[in-house]
């Protein structure tokens, strides 16, 4: 599904990838464990299309040259990034917010857009499934937000738009433990044999809730070390310090 | 050399239907005029006069009104400055010809008209029409057609055009006309009232509420011409309209003046609600020509417990200049301002309100957005003044602006005089900036640049959007959208 070969990015003349690869197949879940600055909000953001990196080496996404895209056009093909610090959005209610993107993918699909009453019933759906208290989804989009609610709406969207991949940055990062297990839940309930996930964490905490098939320790831009569950719980031991 | 010729004319040519993409209602209606000599003078004044049939009351009132203009300077105290207009440069009246002998009907009207206003979303065609809107359609200086008429005239409501009015309700136009907005009020004021050709005529007798929205659509046409509408709006004792104005004009190099004058009355428990999509041609990319929409609209509340509402969504014209207002002299009567402004590219703006209270317990409400995008400049200008026999008044404003980019400019002027102990202002200012961030959160999202602008755009400004009538929300929201296209790189 997305194979990254030899990747390099820099930003600001300061290079901050330094030749990643990684190979994820339909249905795997992938956990990506560095310490800070380390390169890992870096590579969502590449995935997912940010501006302003200088890009070099080649990212493959179903077959298809990802550098090539435009930030849109990578999640109308299935490309999902749950945001480490989601932006608020004054004025948007969250439901129009929701409606607005799930129907541009679709549109952009070739796919009937959903009606109002087609997307309300998918909204209420989706929100029981994950136990997501729907009265959040009338209020303007992240504007005043707890952290927890902001992530959980991540995940909404996330299970809303149904990617192929979906990426989480930090999903973990400022959530308490009943909230964590709640997010967690959401991201297994979506686990099939098709859909995969990339997902960056500081600790190993998460993965206890998301068991991952694969755990990557990125260290100086550079993936250094792979291997199973296993790996998450030694870096949790050593320190990401000690580890060579 | 002929290459480079013609590979300038493809550019041109290029460049042509780029700016047609942007400003589809750029296109002119190829159609054969009678206008006034000329330039302004009393010659031409009395040939307006004439040919619009007016009682002498109404000729005397235009001749005062141009006496007291040879008089006046024009004002230079705005923030938007432009190369000086030559009034004697201009024409002051442009009809169709078809219109000299005004058609009966509409299958009289000349099909060029009826297909102009098709072409602009304006059906006026029984089988077409808005479904519950009357439309009046003012095309330069004359207005080519009222639908509804007949519906509304069994309610005793009175809908034509001022021309109509000063020769039909001839009384009741002159006990009004004038009333709020003085011959004497200002340079372009006073030219109006010199000049004016013709505008919308509203009546609501006492009681009623009126069925159906009522809604001018102003069309410039003709190139070198001014348009200089009039309107005036009675809402009797205890009545209620809902009045809505478009406009658009053709794409030209040179700038047009648009200067009219429009006056509101609300008498006891009167309810006027007055909206305005605004879009007069912006000029292009490079702030070459576009609209001067030079306006004063003013509202009084008479009665007690009267009241006006102005909302306004001004997208269009190269500069806009403009203050509605509201008079509240009656007590316990109520103003209110919702206003969008945008600006884009070189479009520049100067605009907000008055509130004046007179009146005991007399409130006031002012919202206003401002965007401006590319190298465009937005003033929000606004006074609010409490007198002090309003006891116990209130007023509130919030004043947001928002920039894109970093070329553009806003400014925020809150002129506040409360002269009132016991009455109450506040005033909130906020200025914020579409991030790249919320962009490509967006875009992320799978919305394209365009999308995620016109988004959060609509999001700043849905306080606004909330007022207008239903209609014309969903219009209002595609403009605020397209007329920031590519203002984000």
């Amino acid at each position: 599904m997305l194979s990254i070969e030899n990747l390099k990015a820099k930003i600001d003349e300061k290079e901050i990838l330094k030749g990643l690869n990684l190979n994820i197949k339909p249905g795997e879940v992938h956990a990506i464990m560095g310490p800070n600055g380390s390169g890992k909000s870096t590579l969502s953001n590449i995935l997912s299309g940010k501006k302003g990196y200088e890009v070099n080496g080649n990212i493959k996404f179903e077959g298809e040259n990802l550098l090539e895209l435009e930030t849109e056009e990578r999640a109308h093909k299935g490309i999902f990034l749950a945001f480490q610090y989601p932006l608020e959005i004054p004025g948007v209610n969250t439901n129009t917010f929701l409606k607005t993107s799930i129907n541009a993918i679709k549109k952009a699909r070739g796919e009937k857009e959903l009606d109002a009453i087609e997307f309300l019933k998918l909204i209420k759906q989706k929100s029981s499934e994950l136990k997501f208290d729907q009265a959040i989804l009338n209020r303007q989009l992240n504007v005043g937000f707890s952290g927890g609610e902001k992530k959980k709406n991540e995940i909404l969207q996330m299970s809303i738009l149904d990617p192929k991949l979906s990426i989480l940055d930090e999903t973990d990062s400022g959530l308490d433990i009943d909230a964590l297990r709640i997010v967690s839940e959401g991201v297994n309930s979506l686990r099939n044999k098709n859909n995969s996930f990339l997902i960056i964490t500081h600790y190993q905490r998460l993965l206890d809730y998301i068991k991952p098939d694969f755990v990557h320790l990125l260290k100086n831009g550079q993936i250094i070390k792979s291997g199973n569950f296993e790996l998450a719980k030694e870096l949790e031991k050593v320190g990401y310090e000690n580890f060579n | 050399m002929t290459t480079k010729k013609q590979e300038f004319k493809m550019d041109s040519r290029q460049k042509e239907i780029e700016n047609l993409k942007d400003y589809k209602y750029g296109f002119s209606t190829d159609i054969e005029n009678i206008r006034a000599p000329k330039g302004l003078s009393e010659e031409v004044i009395k040939f307006i006069s004439k040919i619009k049939k007016e009682p002498e009351w109404m000729l005397n009132f235009r001749l005062k009104a141009f006496e007291r203009f040879k008089q006046l300077k024009e004002p230079n105290w705005q923030k938007p400055k432009y190369p000086k207009i030559d009034y004697q440069d201009l024409y002051y009246y442009s009809a169709p010809k078809s219109m000299k002998d005004k058609p009966k009907s509409l299958d009289e009207l000349d099909p060029k008209l009826l297909e102009t206003y098709k072409k602009l979303g304006i059906p006026l065609q029984e089988q077409a029409r808005l479904n519950g809107i009357a439309v009046d359609a003012v095309f330069d200086s004359v207005s080519v057609a009222t639908t509804f008429k007949e519906e509304l005239t069994k309610q005793g409501i009175i809908f034509c055009s001022m021309s109509e009015a000063i020769q039909k309700h001839s009384e009741l136009v002159k006990k009004y006309l004038g009333t709020v907005i003085p011959t004497t009020d200002h340079f372009f004021a006073t030219l109006n009232s010199a000049v004016f050709t013709d505008g919308s005529f509203v009546y609501i007798p006492e009681g009623v509420k009126c069925p159906m929205e009522l809604s001018t659509y102003f069309r410039i046409n003709a190139s070198e011409t001014g348009q200089f509408e009039r309107t005036l709006i009675i809402a009797d004792k205890g009545s209620y309209v809902s009045y809505l104005e478009g406009c658009t004009a053709p794409m030209r190099d040179e700038n047009q003046l648009h200067a009219a004058n429009v006056e509101l009355i609300a008498l006891d428990d009167a309810e006027i609600k007055y909206s305005t999509v605004q879009n007069w041609y912006p000029g292009d990319k490079d702030g070459k020509g576009g609209i001067y929409n030079f306006v004063t609209k003013r509202g009084l509340c008479k009665g007690k417990n009267s009241k006006i509402s102005w909302t306004q969504v001004e997208t269009g014209s190269a500069i806009t200049w403009k203050y509605p207002s509201c008079i509240l002299k009656g007590d316990n009567s109520v103003g209110e301002f919702y206003s969008i402004a945008i600006t884009n590219n070189h479009q520049k703006a100067d605009t907000g309100t008055k509130m004046i209270h007179l009146g005991k317990n007399t409130k006031s409400k002012i919202i206003s957005k401002g965007i401006s995008a590319g190298q465009s400049d937005m003033m929000y200008r606004g006074l609010v003044d409490i007198s002090s026999k309003a006891d116990n008044s209130r007023n509130f404003t919030q004043c947001d602006s928002l920039l894109m980019g970093n070329k553009c400019g806003a400014h925020t002027i809150p002129y506040i005089k409360n002269k009132n102990l016991k009455s109450n202002i506040e005033h909130e200012a906020t200025t914020s900036k579409i991030s790249d961030e919320q962009l490509y959160y967006c875009n992320q999202r799978g919305l394209n640049q365009e999308e995620a602008v016109s988004l959060i755009v609509n999001g700043f400004c849905k306080e606004v959007l909330q007022q207008l009538p239903m209609e014309f929300a969903v219009e209002a929201q595609k403009l605020v959208g397209i007329s920031l296209e590519g203002s984000v790189g």
